[in-house]
């Protein structure tokens, strides 16, 4: 067997692949702060607990109503994106000329009431969410075993970055709303109904956050702290890439995954530190993030 | 902008949330006097709530008021959320003691909170009876003449689990542990009862706690080492994570067994049984052992609002049931007025409920109950919703316990 650094070479191809999968997460998750970060100027702490909201939502959709995986895909990223609206136009809107820190607490508290909330209702212990029939089984790659539902996630993930991004680069409503970030007042006169468009791009971050939830259901537990533990990494993910930077954070995301991956063949114990010595060098050496404009 | 980003990251790394206070009463009995009054003091609202928090109370309960109508001794049972912060259950217990005149603290999961109750108790000359708490070092250096451990402490986990899966042959042992004291103490006790037993332990896996929610990376490095069981020295949702990914990165399949190290009933049903099927923990209480827990069972499920009836549930109902009979026994004067001398009784007094059968007590303040290594079944197995485990192996309640001269309780002469 082929060794590489003293490490077996089919258990470094896996590691490799693994953390594709899990930088597809982190792309996914990133990719929505990323959007209302850079199109609101919010710092969206609630993030994590919507993106528990999906996967509750998907399992609520399958205990009571009996719908299945591919429905929830579609369904549970509009009620949980119907959520960000209502908490836009009640919360949040009223903060828009206030410091970034009026934001970023007022969704972190309301980050801690939803899983609160979820707790209390749901218990702490998880529920179960199985993976589609469609999607069970694996691939034998020869050097590991590769189950489906990965390969899928990876998939869904990178058409859900490239329409993102598509759509607010290169579509008319995407220069709207790039513009009415640039100077709200000027799209208004034009005829834009600005504060609408705001909302709804609050209720499609969410939504984004909530796709990620479904996707986890049936591979990670279904908790009411399942985003808490990954909104910390996520943020971090965001920094490196470039606050606001919808390609930077896509790409970072997808890049730490990577490193992480590597972390943990070479050193287990550091793998939840690695991100963030890289965000400080990052840090120091591009405060701006890799991507984005200072 | 790079002020903007350090204040974001600041706030991000602020305090885990905490619960709010709860109350909650219970009335039982209307017998003469002030009633004897017991604090359930659990976690409703953290990560162990689930486990123990209302199943604990209703436990509490049941037995206070099994015990009220029988003898007419009037009991109060009341309850208090500790938010698992050792500070915030110490305020809770002095509390109790000292103007709510409650006589015993009962249930205490999370070790930490349990240990500082302890000795508020000892200082007080009340009464400590812990279900939830898991620690040795209770009954060990730490012990208190006041307090009883009553349902497990990790040493039975340890060797229910490790010693008699050896046995069986499963003799070479790979861990995938979680990085911080607790990981380390489950795989550390578990390795020396499978090298005692006359196994192997061929590494193991850290992986950061608690920032780690993909497992992928530990469980392809412990396919990697080929052993015939894979041992998770952790709990709770990372325990969950790493059974769904082991069966989704078909470990199982390739005839792999998977020993969990602190796994209950609830982290059964919270998986389901497709993908907890064949799973291997020890725990000391299962509603369909026998009759008389069966009975039990059936007599308590009104009050836990459709959960199972689990460990801490029964833990709980024996452990009030015994105390209460050393209060009745000793009379409700002398027994409010020295919780030393109650334990006293409680030691003396043979133990027998329905949820555990026939016990004792030993002078350490541990009591002694067999450790039961169970199997998830199949789901073409079960019959019901909660008809989810099977037994395997018994380990006798004399043996379960770690031997009294290794604990060093300094009040227990050997």
């Amino acid at each position: 067997m082929d060794d590489i650094f003293g490490i077996p070479a089919p258990l470094l191809f896996g590691q490799l692949l693994l953390g594709l999968i899990n930088g597809a997460f982190y792309a996914m998750l990133s990719l929505g702060l990323a959007v209302i970060f850079g199109l609101l100027n919010i710092v969206n702490m609630a993030h994590g607990a919507q993106f528990m909201m999906g996967a509750f939502a998907a399992w609520m959709l399958l205990a009571w109503g009996g719908i299945g995986y591919w429905w929830a895909l579609i369904l549970a990223p509009i009620i949980v994106g119907i959520t960000g609206v209502i908490m836009e136009k009640l919360f949040i809107s009223k903060l828009y000329k206030l410091d970034h820190l009026y934001g970023l607490l007022l969704t972190f508290g309301l980050a801690l009431i939803i899983e609160g909330v979820f707790r209390n209702e749901f218990g702490s212990s998880g529920l179960p969410y199985r993976i589609p029939p469609e999607l069970s089984g694996a691939w034998d790659l020869g050097f590991m075993f590769m189950p489906v539902y990965r390969g899928w996630v990876v998939i869904a993930a990178l058409i859900l970055c490239l329409a993102t991004w598509l759509m607010i680069e290169k579509t008319r409503l995407g220069a709207y709303l790039r513009a009415a970030t640039e100077n709200a007042a000027l799209v208004q006169a034009f005829g834009v109904n600005v504060p609408r468009m705001i909302t709804l791009t609050y209720g499609f971050g969410v939504a984004l956050a909530a796709v990620g939830g479904v996707l986890a259901a049936p591979i990670y537990s279904v908790n009411p702290q399942m985003g808490s533990n990954l909104i910390i990494v996520v943020f971090a993910v965001v920094v490196i890439g470039g606050m606001g930077s919808i390609l930077g954070s896509v790409l970072t995301g997808f890049a730490l995954g990577i490193v992480e991956g590597l972390t943990k063949v070479f050193w287990p114990e550091a793998s939840a530190t690695v991100i963030f010595v890289i965000m400080a060098i990052v840090l120091l050496a591009r405060p701006a993030g890799l991507f984005g404009r200072a | 902008m790079a002020i903007r980003r350090r204040a974001l990251l600041g706030t991000a790394a602020l305090a885990a949330p905490g619960g709010l206070p709860w109350r909650a009463r219970a009335q039982g009995g209307q017998g003469q006097g002030a009633p004897i009054r017991i604090g359930v003091l659990t976690d409703m609202s953290g990560p162990y709530r689930d486990l123990t928090g209302p199943s604990s109370l209703a436990g509490a309960r049941q037995a206070a008021e099994e015990f009220s109508a029988a003898t007419g001794l009037a009991v109060e049972v009341i309850a208090g959320d500790h938010q698992n912060k050792p500070d915030v259950g110490v305020n809770i217990a002095r509390q109790w003691f000292d103007r709510d005149g409650v006589d015993m603290i009962a249930d205490l999961p999370n070790s930490a909170v349990a240990l500082a109750v302890s000795q508020v108790a000892r200082e007080k000359n009340k009464v400590v009876v812990g279900s939830g708490v898991g620690s040795t070092a209770f009954t060990g250096a730490q012990c208190s003449p006041n307090s009883v451990q009553f349902t497990y402490d990790t040493y039975m986990l340890a060797k229910g689990t490790g010693d008699a899966l050896v046995k069986q042959g499963s003799d070479t042992w790979f861990f995938v542990t979680a990085d911080y004291a607790f990981g380390h103490a489950l795989q550390a006790d578990t390795a020396r009862f499978v090298e005692a037993a006359g196994g192997k332990v061929l590494g193991a896996a850290r992986y950061p706690f608690p920032a780690t929610t993909d497992f992928s990376s530990f469980l392809l490095q412990a396919q990697a080492a080929r052993p015939k069981v894979i041992g998770f020295a952790n709990a709770g949702a990372d325990l969950v994570n790493c059974i769904k990914q082991a069966r989704e990165f078909g470990l199982a399949r390739q005839g792999l067994k998977f020993a969990c190290l602190l796994m209950t009933v609830v982290d059964t049903l919270s998986l389901g049984l497709p993908e907890a099927q064949g799973l291997l923990m020890t725990e000391s209480f299962y509603w369909d052992l026998n009759p008389r827990t069966r009975a039990f069972a059936d007599r308590v499920k009104g009050k836990l609002q459709g959960r199972i009836v689990n460990a801490s549930c029964a833990g709980n109902y024996g452990g009030t049931l015994h105390y209460l009979k050393a209060v009745q026994s000793l009379g409700p004067g002398p027994a409010r007025a020295s919780g030393l001398a109650v334990v006293e009784r409680m030691k003396a007094m043979p133990c027998d409920d329905d949820a555990f059968g026939p016990g004792r007590i030993r002078e350490d303040g541990r009591k002694l109950t067999p450790g039961y290594l169970f199997q998830v079944k199949a789901p073409g197995e079960s019959t019901g919703p909660f008809d989810v485990h099977k037994l395997i192996a018994t380990t006798p309640a004399e043996s379960a316990a770690r031997p009294l001269a290794e604990g060093g309780c300094p009040f227990v002469k050997t």
